[in-house]
């Protein structure tokens, strides 16, 4: 196995597990509360020290503590990111699916729905939806996850066809299995790569479309932290506090990065013919 | 094997668009028996045993006959019902047995599959039957999977998995062509012995003579979607009545040969369903063939030893 795993994709996996971990364990590594305010300590550079306590990224307009700011931030990301990115991978799948197996009309409408989607600008679509519906954290997700499916619908398609043709399917059906039992046990399992695939490269994308809501005040709602928020806030005071905008848009480049890179990585394990592509 | 028959088909008649595939096509087969049917690419004969598992493509329709199941005619009832029939009465075996399994679930999953049953509930069941078709140490193999396994065993898998339900009726669609020849015996031998012991009758589709002369006990040999010649397998290889069954043996290269002679070929290629004539289809490249040959379809007529043949000149080959 070890041959398998490159120094550099080691380093991807370990950035990874930190930020999880950083996220998972918020309330235990922040060194202050978050949300705690003190006009007095506004805008304290990196590594300030009060007489009570050293704020190691500084502070920001509102005198609270970034660093634990950002940790809590990193766990609004991960958790829009991957709820999300399950809403729409269950309903893009399942629809392609359904498309892939059944095909004639049922694939005409469903695909036909994907192409009118596709072709809405997404976070149009979603600064549009939060506009009418209000911000909120479990609407956010839906916004996200119900924008986002078409990816997966495609993809699921085009692989549900290209398996359904296949020998073992046929068998499948010769030994008298229904539909739902082929698409679950032998078609989804055999989908499974590609799907996942898209997922990660969609996760990148979830977090930044979090970052991009939050920026815009359509996302998370103060005083609760998100990258994106403290980032606009920070905006302000870009001249005078450049660690309230550097910081967050650091961990958020980092963050997607990673993400990016392995999705690269697991696609190229998942399809050997794309490597070196 | 004056038992009734397992599966009769009756007159079966398929049809892409306009044009006929297969015309009349009938035959019976007994509990424990081995029915090849034999023919080139193209002659219907891998489009036959799609109709009688009624899992035909989309484009070809059946349009006419009956296929009989234990007396019981599955060509019209319903879907539902034929997903009870498939895998319970009649399975199938295919070409590529490592492409006919999910390559991502364990084989003994697969077997179990037949059963309707999760593994856990059948495993006992599933070891005995790997055990019969032949697997060395089936309790390590029944939780692997395809890939880890060679194709001789995975069409040991395949025959395991279609025989576990007992079914009275087995079609196997070429079910050695992937395989080398050791194996292809072996696989042979298993395929004659399950079917006398457990009583299947088996419909065998081949193209290759050889696998025919090795386990069948009647062989149908069809030519451009009909038969031509039909009967017991001495029978027939020992004396062809017809033409295009002669040629077809004739054809075989033997060892015997003279080295470097000339291979026996038969002249001319098969016609397409939308070439066909009113006459015998193998008119155009048989050696025998004469005005009423071109003009008037043969009938399949009994020639007395148990044999069908579809030619008019049957009793001059004698």
């Amino acid at each position: 196995m070890s041959a398998r795993f490159s120094p550099g994709i080691v380093l991807i996996l370990l950035l990874l597990a930190a930020f999880v971990l950083a996220a998972a364990g918020a309330d235990l590594l922040s060194p202050a509360d978050p949300l705690r305010q003190s006009l007095l300590l506004r805008l304290r550079e990196p590594g300030f020290a009060s007489r009570t306590a050293t704020y190691w990224l500084g502070t920001d307009d509102l005198g609270r503590d970034l660093l634990s700011r950002i940790l809590y931030g990193a766990r609004a990301s991960l958790l829009v990111a991957a709820l999300s990115v399950s809403v729409s991978l269950v309903v893009g799948t399942a629809l392609g699916l359904l498309a892939g197996w059944f095909r004639g009309w049922t694939a005409v409408l469903i695909m036909r729905f994907v192409d009118t989607m596709l072709s809405i600008p997404a976070i149009l679509l979603a600064v549009l939806t939060v506009a009418v519906l209000g911000p909120g954290f479990l609407k956010l997700v839906m916004v996200l996850g119900l924008t986002r499916w078409p990816r997966y619908t495609r993809v699921a398609y085009a692989a549900t066809l290209q398996v359904a043709g296949l020998p073992y399917i046929k068998a499948a059906e010769m030994a008298g299995c229904g539909a739902t039992r082929i698409l679950w046990r032998h078609i989804l399992p055999n989908i499974a790569g590609p799907l996942m695939v898209v997922a990660t490269s969609e996760f990148g994308l979830m977090i930044l479309f979090e970052a991009g809501l939050s920026f815009l005040g359509l996302g998370i709602q103060p005083p609760y932290p998100s990258w994106g928020s403290i980032m606009s806030a920070g905006r302000q005071y870009v001249t005078r506090a450049w660690w309230l905008t550097v910081f967050p848009g650091a961990c958020l480049f980092v963050l997607v990065l990673c993400v990016n890179l392995f999705g690269d990585w697991l696609r190229d394990r998942v399809d050997p013919r794309s490597r070196g592509r | 094997m004056s038992d009734a028959p397992a599966l009769v088909v009756e007159n079966l008649s398929l049809a892409i668009g306009p044009a006929g595939l297969v015309d009349g096509v009938g035959f019976q087969v007994a509990p424990g028996e081995v029915m090849a049917i034999v023919g080139e690419s193209g002659c219907g004969k891998s489009v036959t045993a799609q109709a009688i598992m009624r899992l035909l493509p989309d484009a070809i329709r059946q349009t006419g006959g009956r296929i009989l199941l234990g007396g019981r005619d599955i060509s019209a009832i319903p879907e539902r019902a034929m997903r009870a029939v498939r895998g319970q009465l009649m399975s199938m075996i295919f070409q590529e047995p490592q492409a006919a399994l999910d390559p991502l679930t364990t084989v003994g999953s697969q077997i179990a599959e037949a059963l309707r049953q999760p593994l856990g509930r059948v495993r006992g069941e599933v070891l005995r039957m790997l055990r019969d078709v032949g697997i060395s140490d089936p309790e390590r193999r029944i939780d692997q999977h395809p890939f880890e396994l060679s194709g001789g065993m995975c069409q040991r898998i395949m025959i395991a998995s279609a025989l576990i339900s007992r079914p009275a009726v087995l079609i196997a669609d070429e079910p050695t062509t992937a395989l080398d020849v050791t194996i292809q015996a072996q696989i042979l031998d298993l395929l004659r012995r399950l079917a006398i012991e457990r009583q299947t009758a088996v419909v065998l589709i081949t193209h290759d003579m050889g696998v025919v002369a090795d386990i069948a006990d009647r062989v149908a040999v069809m030519y451009a979607g009909r038969i031509a010649e039909a009967g017991p397998t001495a029978e027939i290889f020992a004396a062809p009545r017809h033409p295009y069954t002669a040629l077809l043996l004739a054809s075989i290269p033997r060892l015997s040969d003279v080295p470097k002679s000339k291979l026996a070929v038969i002249e001319g290629r098969v016609p397409s369903p939308s070439e066909y004539g009113p006459g015998c289809r193998f008119a155009s490249r048989c050696p025998r063939a004469d005005a009423r040959c071109a003009a008037e379809t043969p009938p399949l007529r009994p020639l007395g030893d148990g044999r069908l043949t579809a030619c008019f000149h049957a009793e001059a080959m004698a």
